[in-house]
């Protein structure tokens, strides 16, 4: 077994916080020269800050990489997913610990680094592979590939400052695409440009770390693309390191994580009404199978789909609906009791109702969840259009290593293809 | 790429202490520095329809106006030198020195969008601006040996200067320029990576230091007993022999050159020593 490419020993991170000014200048200053007075007992040694208050973005990190493999870095909005990455890419340095790198690391943190405008797009070819880490040579060797990949030709040799902005994007990537360094870093950068090109850069990817056997560390909030790419998962969460291991493990990891977010119980009171008499529903939330409070959920997990409602009257023979919108505003499904249910229910005042679908089979991605109050007779009491936000997460089900995406529909339904005698 | 060795590696930890200078790094990434020389002076003048004439522009008209103001109306004398051809030698050194100075000083702030998103070493940048005044010093030398032959020959002033032998110093010179201006910048780079105010500082600095250097008057104005004054400052003896080298007129006096070519290398060894410590967390102050 070879060694890791790369080994992370608890490394952190401070960050400073506040101004820069004429005390923190003077401390500065004044710790430059008590280092001199007390030379020989302790120097080296990192001064404590004083009065600035301090942040720490990560802390105490540790995890390896074996040569080949796909890594995807998950985590909310700072957790420390960038500062990991910066660290990483040499672009600043920890306050503790230590990395150590088997082979050479080309990061792609922000496509276009170094373009300059005014430049034509074979100028930045040049110079934005050379800002990589490439040779001239290495450039020229693949000029054609990268023009091929950017489609751009027609506009070699315009400045970059009048391409569209796809064209921008486009341009950038092929350059880093083609970068042959034995560690590839990706920041969040997949976010730009159209689906189809989203598709052929992480084609590209896929194409780096399976055929060249390169080493990947992918950031991404987007889970359905960190399940098909990366085959090992870090899950950050306000700097420290949660879950670290196969990828599916650390998906339903960050997904469970959510449990402890109390902003997924949404007080919908206030929401937009788009019917009814009344704000009579006052709560909404989507549970999984454990009853944790969620926002997201895996394709074929169950899902419970729950509001409270208090009217200002006793509701008779009351109807219950629940609906899901994709984000288009586009109406996928629902359910409503009058339809699913041959008896009436209770008649109520308030009370707490749950939709329970034990599969979704939606197709990775966000959708909106409409709730609905009504009375006999098809009379509106509230309706909320849009209540609840839910992400759907796909996963290999059918256990091939493949899996849908949302591209190929709108539900996953059962089935299977098989050839018949002729 | 070329093949890693498997014993490569490379570590990444905390470095305290000023001494991690990687040169051997910053000869690695040569293709960058001069690809960097060429966006500077492509982009400089794209949608220009001067293009480069400008580098000869700006230093004519600086003379012109020195010409005017210092020349007629000041009567600052000139050593008996075509006031005209005194400014631009005077200008020469100054302006490459001037401009580099500007230039690298801007290095941290100018690039920090590039210096967080990607690695390369940074010294490159500062560098490359070095390089890419040292073209423009080029462009310069050009137009005033033109300047010079037209008031040698054509003139009645011909006589009254000439080339010294100490012309073949003249690439030394430029050395010593470069490094002390380079050395400056990355001072002030450092200073105005977590302190905005020495951006203001570095445009006073650079405007005061011009009148306390021999531009627009001789070495030999200033009073035998106060010259060492002057000489405090590590660019006049070069601005000095600038002049002296093309023109034959000025106060060179070795004792004081080796001060300024002492201070040049205190000040570049600081100086890169400096940028090289802020340099590797100062995204993080930015």
């Amino acid at each position: 077994m070879s060694r890791p490419i790369i080994e992370v020993e608890s490394v952190s991170k401070r960050y400073k916080l506040g101004q820069f000014n004429a005390q923190t200048m003077r401390e500065e200053v004044e710790q430059f020269f008590q280092r001199f007075r007390k030379k020989g007992e302790a120097a080296g040694i990192p001064h404590a800050p004083t009065n600035s208050s301090e942040f720490w973005a990560l802390k105490d990190i540790s995890f390896s990489v074996e040569p080949g493999e796909v890594v995807g870095i998950i985590g909310r909005n700072a957790a420390g997913k960038s500062t990991l990455l910066k660290i990483l890419s040499r672009i600043t340095e920890p306050t503790s610990g230590e990395i150590r790198i088997r082979g050479r690391v080309a990061s792609l943190l922000e496509v276009g680094t170094g373009f300059h405008p005014e430049l034509t797009g074979r100028e930045n070819i040049y110079l934005n592979g050379t800002i990589l880490g490439m040779t001239k040579a290495e450039v020229k060797a693949k000029f054609d590939e990268i023009v091929a990949f950017a489609e751009i030709d027609k506009f070699l040799d315009t400045p970059v400052k009048r391409y569209s902005s796809g064209m921008y994007v486009r341009l950038a990537f092929a350059v880093a695409a083609h970068l042959e360094p034995e560690i590839l870093i990706v920041d969040e950068v997949l976010a730009v440009g159209d689906l189809n090109f989203q598709k052929k850069c992480l084609g590209k990817m896929q194409d780096i770390s399976a055929n060249n056997g390169r080493t990947v560390l992918f950031v991404s909030h987007n889970l359905t693309a960190i399940n098909a790419f990366c085959h090992r998962g870090v899950f950050l969460d306000h700097g420290r390191l949660t879950e670290h291991g196969a990828i599916s493990d650390v998906i339903n990891a960050y997904v469970s994580s959510n449990l402890h977010n109390k902003d997924q119980t949404l007080s919908v009171f206030d929401a937009p009404r788009s019917g009814g008499d009344q704000k009579a529903i006052t709560e909404a939330w989507v549970e999984n199978k454990s009853g944790q409070v969620v926002n997201e959920a895996l394709i074929d997990e169950p899902i419970f789909i729950c509001y409270r409602f208090n009217a200002d009257r006793i509701l008779k023979n009351p109807g219950y609906g629940f609906g899901v919108n994709d984000m288009l505003g586009q109406r996928i499904f629902s359910f409503a009791n009058y339809v699913t249910r041959g008896e009436p229910f209770a008649d109520a005042k308030e009370g707490v109702v749950v939709c329970c679908i034990p599969k979704t089979r939606l197709l990775p991605g966000q959708y909106i969840i409409s709730l609905g109050l009504g009375e006999r007779g098809g009379v509106s009491v509230d309706y909320i259009e849009q209540a609840l936000k839910l992400q759907i997460i796909s996963r290999d089900i059918f256990g091939t290593g493949k899996m849908f995406e949302a591209a190929h529909g709108y539900v996953c339904v059962d089935g299977e293809i098989s050839l018949r005698d002729a | 790429m070329t093949h890693v060795p498997p014993d490569y590696e490379f570590v990444i930890r905390p470095t305290r202490g000023w001494f991690h200078l990687d040169l051997a790094d910053v000869w690695r990434y040569r293709d960058l520095l001069f690809l960097l020389v060429q966006r500077d002076f492509v982009a400089k003048y794209k949608q220009t329809i001067l293009g480069p004439l400008w580098f000869i522009i700006q230093p004519l008209l600086m003379s012109v106006v020195f010409t005017v103001i210092f020349g007629k109306v000041a009567k600052i004398p000139t050593d008996g030198l075509p006031p005209m051809l005194f400014y631009l030698a005077g200008l020469l050194g100054w302006t490459y020195f001037a401009q580099t100075f500007q230039s690298t000083s801007a290095t941290l702030v100018a690039n920090a969008g590039m210096f967080g998103k990607v690695y390369f070493p940074r010294l490159v940048v500062p560098l490359s601006s070095v390089i890419s005044n040292l073209i423009a010093l080029a462009i310069q030398l050009g137009t005033f040996l033109c300047f010079w032959m037209w008031f040698k020959f054509f003139t009645t002033a011909g006589s009254t200067f000439g080339f010294t032998s100490d012309i073949v110093w003249i690439p030394l010179l430029i050395v010593q320029i470069s490094a002390l201006s380079l050395g400056v910048g990355l001072w002030l780079s450092a200073l105005t990576a977590k302190y905005r105010d020495f951006t203001f500082l570095s445009g006073f600095i650079i405007q005061i230091w011009m009148y306390m250097t021999p531009v627009i008057y001789p070495l030999s104005q200033i009073p035998q007993e106060w010259q060492w004054v002057a000489v405090l400052n590590p660019m006049s003896m070069p601005v000095e022999a600038m002049k002296y080298m093309f023109l034959g007129q000025g106060v060179v006096i070795p004792a004081y050159f080796a001060v300024s070519v002492g201070m040049t290398a205190f000040l570049l060894v600081t100086g890169v020593l400096l940028f090289n410590k802020v340099e590797r967390t100062f995204v993080d102050t930015v």
